[in-house]
């Protein structure tokens, strides 16, 4: 009697137990809630959405199933790094903190968990060299690289010469507002313009001192480094100070429909920089209509597909799916670990032939990740906002930042942070 | 006349009108703790709500569309009409009165006789919901609030003081509807307090709820009336800030702004309200004028709190607070 209690119970008990099989853990910090949501939201819902067509279309990447796994920050830097203990252990692969207050702080965790983080336009520019930064990656470019790619598009537009020019930076009064400004004061001694700094506090719903500063010094062109409401509440100043919107010019991160669409008529003209193609018109969103939105398995309600940020979110999925696929084929296994992940990364390499046949030609740049090169190539394009059709248009090729100062500029700094920490250089 | 000056003197102006966009929200606070001792954690929150309902009524968003479409397979977002301004406030305020009930009904009823940091704690309750709800309701997308308030530059100012001045100043449209807006509400509100019979009920209230329930006036009655007029406030104060950046959640931190005039102009005073949203208004933007090139700039923030604390050095109750005398 007791031998067949046993076994049932034995049986029952295997059966109740979890089967353990292998998934491909992607964390996302995502923050749909708090005062950055409206820009949180598409993010996380294009970087869940491309998975979930990755798992619907293909079974997962080399067979095995993807799993998004979003914890929410509230764009909190202490909420971030909660979140990354909470769900390291869950073999996670790499994490996506967009933010860069939380990549600050996870780039000593991580490292020594061997974590891979992809900061993929923002965090820490310095990481871009690998000898230091061994499992921070923020390709395909960094701020540096867009600093670099503002002025010389403002170049483009004065013939080359820009000396003489007076360009103001208003920032959010941040270690993310604050990156570009070592950048900004070493081409302004290369190119001879003038910079002026202007500062805002989050979360930047009153900005009026600093519009009349600006009205007062004049400055030629503006370039801005904000984020939430305080790009909205920039372009309507602008606007009310009738300051040219043509020479007005965000980072990537202000460029977004939030931005422009509170302003309505008068964002016209409005230019930020782009680090991957604008709108929905490109084969893979069809994959994305049929296997996602129509099935009802969209991350959201399936309204943000083509925005910028929600192509954003879906750009950084598809970079860290083709990492996986070459994490897989260097190891010759599916199910990788964070350390092959990191391979895989190191590895990556987009070419626009890879990008079209994902469905999207001409959407980024192409580019090759080494061990020394963690940023890529430090391309980006410029974007404009046409208030009538209310709608981003790619308004230039393909513009590669300065590298000659920005590697200098990256090679200082990284090598301070290698002395603080005793990092010993590798590759 | 000197530059500088000119310049400090468009400053201060702007100062001004800022200040008197800080003391609309500031307002809503004093209303409901003069009214019932409450400091309501939540009329920053209410401001949001208030604007997204706006919003959602004028562009015919149909309400917790989102949940709707989740649950049952749809796919509605828009009713397809468009309703004229002065009937979506009109609807928008219906629903802030509507919400005065139930948080009477819900909350404040239950709490009658407790000590005013458990009302407080549930406020904090009520923004952490409130704000949730909102979402729920009309979406977290930012939304444009356009309710035909001139915006930009006022170029007669302008024109004016360069032809008398020799500079042209910059002075916000906005800013003046704001102050022509507020000037009008401080009025009203002062008039109905003093002459109305439900302003002189609530006055009684604020001045002794055992001596005012003693002789029929109704608590409940007047917490209702009260948090309706803050909830009209704050749909003043949502239009007004939701005009300048767009409906979204950062109108609820407009709260913070309201912090430091209240301290400054005393948490029970009206005019204190707007005195001390003037005076952080001017106060702030002059140091940023002055000292903030100086200092790295982004000053106004904590600048306003420093000059707050200054204030309550030498006033602790604030520039027209009541004075607290308790006697051994």
């Amino acid at each position: 009697m007791k031998l067949k209690t046993a076994v049932i119970v034995a049986t029952a008990m295997s059966l109740c137990a979890p089967v353990a099989y292998a998934e491909l853990v992607v964390p996302w910090l995502s923050y749909r809630t708090g005062p950055y949501s409206p820009s949180g939201i598409p993010a996380a819902d294009g970087f869940a959405d491309y998975f979930t067509l990755l798992n619907e279309r293909d079974g997962g990447i080399g067979g095995v199933p993807v799993r998004v796994l979003d914890c929410e920050t509230g764009y909190n830097t202490q909420k971030g790094v909660e979140c990354y203990e909470a769900t390291k252990g869950e073999g996670s692969l790499v994490y996506s903190p967009l933010s860069t207050g939380i990549t600050y702080q996870l780039i000593p965790r991580a490292t020594a968990d061997g974590i891979p983080i992809h900061s993929m336009g923002y965090g820490r520019t310095a990481a871009a060299d690998g000898t230091i930064f061994s499992h921070i990656f923020n390709f395909p470019a960094h701020y540096w690289d867009g600093a670099s790619i503002a002025v010389k598009h403002i170049l483009s537009l004065n013939d080359g010469d820009i000396s003489g020019k007076k360009i103001g930076l208003v920032y959010h009064n941040s270690a993310y507002g604050k990156e570009p400004i070592r950048t900004l004061e070493e081409f302004s001694e290369k190119h001879g313009y003038e910079l002026m700094l202007i500062p805002v506090d989050h979360p930047g719903q009153e900005q009026k001192s600093q519009w009349l500063e600006i009205r007062r010094e004049k400055p030629d062109y503006l370039l801005m480094w904000g984020w939430g409401v305080m790009n909205a509440v920039a372009i309507q100043e602008a606007a009310n100070i009738r300051f040219p919107m043509e020479n007005f010019i965000g980072i990537w991160w202000s460029g977004s429909e939030n931005d422009v669409l509170p302003v309505g008529e008068r964002a016209h003209g409005y230019k930020a920089l782009a680090l991957h193609g604008v709108g929905n018109g490109f084969p893979v969103f069809d994959d994305l209509q049929k296997f996602v939105v129509d099935a009802g398995m969209a991350a959201g309600a399936g309204d943000q597909v083509g925005t910028v940020l929600y192509n954003r979110g879906m750009y950084g999925a598809l970079l860290i799916a083709e990492a996986i696929k070459t994490a897989q084929e260097i190891h010759g296994v599916a199910d990788i670990t964070p350390a092959m992940m990191r391979d895989g990364m190191e590895a990556l390499e987009i070419t626009e032939e890879k990008m079209t046949a994902l469905g999207l030609p001409n959407f980024g740049p192409a580019f090759a990740v080494s061990c020394e090169n963690h940023g890529g190539n430090g391309i980006a394009m410029v974007q404009q906002w046409d208030a009538e059709n209310g709608e981003w248009n790619i308004i230039s090729d393909m513009i590669q930042s300065d590298k000659e100062i920005i590697n200098r500029l990256i090679m200082e700094d990284s090598a301070a942070y290698a002395a603080e920490n005793n990092i010993e250089p590798r590759c | 006349m000197h530059e500088q000056l000119l310049f400090a003197l468009e400053v201060s102006l702007n100062g001004l009108m800022t200040g008197v966009l800080y003391s609309l929200v500031a307002l809503g606070f004093v209303l409901i703790f003069k009214a019932s001792g409450v400091f309501n954690y939540a009329q920053g929150v209410m401001a949001l709500f208030a604007a997204l309902t706006l919003v959602g009524f004028q562009s015919g968003q149909v309400p917790f569309a989102h949940l709707i479409n989740a649950v049952f397979g749809s796919n509605i977002h828009h009713f397809g009409w468009h309703l004229p301004v002065i009937l979506s406030i009109l609807l928008t305020l219906l629903v802030m009165v509507l919400l005065a009930v139930v948080i009477e009904k819900l909350v404040l009823k239950h709490l009658i006789n407790q000590e005013p940091i458990v009302l407080f704690m549930a406020t904090i309750g009520l923004a952490y919901f409130l704000e949730g709800f909102g979402d729920l309701m009309w979406g977290s997308e930012i939304k444009r609030l356009d309710v035909g308030i001139p915006q930009g530059i006022s170029e007669s100012i302008e024109n004016f003081t360069f032809e008398s001045l020799g500079y042209g100043f910059f002075i916000d449209r906005l800013d003046i509807v704001a102050t022509a807006v507020a000037a009008v509400l401080v009025i009203s509100l002062t008039v109905f307090s003093q002459y109305s019979r439900v302003g002189r009920a609530l006055r009684a209230v604020a001045d002794d709820h055992q001596a005012a329930l003693s002789v029929g006036i109704s608590l409940r009655y007047i917490w209702v009336v009260v948090w309706s007029v803050a909830g009209f406030v704050a749909l003043v104060a949502g239009i007004m800030w939701g005009a300048k950046s767009g409906v979204q959640f950062s109108l609820s931190l407009i709260a913070l702004k309201a912090l430091p005039v209240l301290m400054l102009g005393g948490f029970t005073s009206i005019p204190g309200a707007i005195i001390g949203g003037l005076i952080i208004g001017v106060g702030e933007k002059l140091f940023e004028f002055l000292m903030g090139p100086l200092i790295g700039g982004a000053t106004e923030n904590w600048f306003a709190y420093v000059l707050a604390l200054v204030f309550l050095v030498f006033r602790p109750q604030g520039l027209f607070g009541e004075r607290i005398i308790e006697r051994v």
